[in-house]
């Protein structure tokens, strides 16, 4: 589902990815585990079509980055530290204006199926502004799975969440999962990561410098693994 | 292995749900769907809207104090005034209108959409230039009465439809510019106006002849380039927005 090739991304003289290979199967559920400035922010962008690669291959949901971007995007749900969401509009608004800009069919009923898998059905007419952060997050992800994409990225969801919303969070992205979507996720939270990802990847000075599975795991734990993965 | 082929079905059943992605998108409808989301937040908020008219109304007042003209000159400086408050009017409703989409990481989320990226910036420029006419149409019978000089000829509002355009079309595309940047606020300005100034100066020249009921083949020349200007701002703004808008 996601292929990437020698992944090289520079910004002026400062090389962040340093030919990265990475490769996920449909329905896996990736953590991309690494410290601050490592470069997984940036990935995150080259997989969502907002940054180019400087060289190097990118695949995703078979299509080619940076050629085929629009193609990417119909097939691609991103969910940021930001709620990306317009705080004047009401959750149905801006479940609205999205689904007018992925030209959805029957998209009345697909937001109120949207905002109900986000428990934000009774909330639906009030503005986003006065929403917690911890809903802004859930119609956040909301909004990503509106299209129905085939992949998912999540950027650092669980940043700014007190311990109720993490909670909330987990759920959502369990059913967000459950239905086959392939993710890939970017989390400092270890805990919450090796809750429900399928894999994780440690991304260090701009390569991944290991990789295991859950069912690898299960002799380790996640911290040790990281820990060790960054020793190397 | 049994695992990742139970996702794949599971995969393959949900692409045959109710509701399938439309690759394509429809370029008419983002933008509509653009202009309908700013006009709708900003109804609600009126804050762009609201500092863009209190400005205005600011800055012709100043004016209006400060010179203490008798008619006939009041009537020769009124195209300047007009322009000079259209414009600064102007950019404090084109660095709020893209600080809205930058600040919850908006621009973002219309970035990921699967149109024509071309099509958020002709959003955004419809949107920003209905904003701009709603406050020229308060301005102009406030300035009216306080200036004593009537502004309603049909001329001079093609003249102020052709000069917004052109203002609105390269100010949205530098706003863009400026807005990914840590001084946006003061660098918005500073890149507008050197790039604007062949679009005011004609709109001044024009409004000035229109209002000195001056013969049409004078002011043809003004506004010919007018309408030159507002095609190649908006053309090389179609050109380069994709470009602009990416890392």
């Amino acid at each position: 589902m996601i292929t990437v090739k020698k992944l090289v991304k520079r910004f002026g003289i400062k090389t962040i990815l340093r030919g990265l290979d990475f490769e996920v199967q449909p329905g896996e559920f990736v953590a991309l585990l690494g410290p601050n400035g490592a470069g997984k922010t940036t990935f995150l962008r080259i997989l969502a079509s907002l940054s180019r690669p400087s060289l190097g291959e990118v695949h995703v949901a078979g299509y080619r980055l940076p050629n085929e971007a629009a193609q990417v995007r119909a097939r691609l749900g991103v969910v940021s530290h930001l709620p990306l969401l317009y705080g004047d509009l009401t959750a149905e608004e801006n479940l609205q204006f999205y689904a007018r800009m992925y030209n959805l069919p029957n998209q009345d009923a697909r937001i109120t199926e949207v905002l109900e898998m986000v428990g934000l059905e009774t909330r639906r007419r009030d503005l986003v502004r006065t929403f917690s952060r911890g809903m802004q997050q859930r119609l956040a992800i909301g909004r990503a799975v509106l299209h129905d994409p085939d992949v998912m990225l999540f950027d650092e969801p669980y940043t700014g969440l007190d311990q109720d919303a993490s909670s909330m969070l987990d759920d959502v992205l369990k059913t967000v999962a459950s239905q086959g979507r392939t993710v890939v996720m970017t989390s400092h939270d270890l805990a919450r990561a090796e809750e429900i990802a399928t894999r994780f990847d440690i991304l260090s000075r701009g390569v991944i410098t290991a990789s295991i599975t859950r069912k690898q795991l299960k002799k380790s734990n996640l911290l040790t693994f990281y820990k060790q993965a960054l020793a190397d | 292995m049994a695992v990742k082929s139970s996702n794949i079905a599971s995969t393959k059943n949900r692409q045959q749900s109710v509701v399938r992605h439309q690759a394509s998108g429809n370029f008419l409808k983002a933008v509509s769907a653009v202009v309908w989301k700013d006009l709708q937040a900003e109804f609600r908020s009126r804050e762009l809207f609201s500092a863009m008219l209190v400005f205005s109304l600011l800055i012709i007042l100043i004016f209006n104090f400060a010179l203490e003209l008798d008619l006939k000159t009041r009537q020769s400086v009124t195209a300047g005034v007009l322009w000079a408050t259209f414009a600064f009017a102007g950019t404090l409703g084109l660095n709020r209108s893209m600080a809205i989409e930058k600040d919850r990481g908006c621009l973002d989320g219309l970035l990921l959409a699967p149109v024509d990226r071309s099509a958020i910036y002709f959003g955004k420029v419809i949107s920003n230039l209905m904003f701009m006419l709603i406050v020229e149409i308060i301005v102009l019978p406030v300035y009216s009465v306080l200036y004593n000089t009537n502004l309603f000829l049909p001329g001079l509002l093609m003249v102020i439809l052709l000069g917004s355009i052109g203002y609105v079309a390269v100010g949205t595309l530098l706003a863009t510019m400026s807005v990914q940047t840590r001084t946006r606020d003061i660098l918005l300005p500073i890149l507008l106006f050197p790039i604007v100034i062949p679009v005011l100066l004609a709109a001044v020249k024009a409004s000035d002849g229109f209002l000195a009921h001056a013969e049409l083949s004078e002011i043809l020349l003004p506004i010919n380039l007018l309408i030159a200007y507002d095609i190649i701002f908006l053309a090389v703004a179609f050109m380069v927005f994709d470009n602009i808008v990416e890392e």
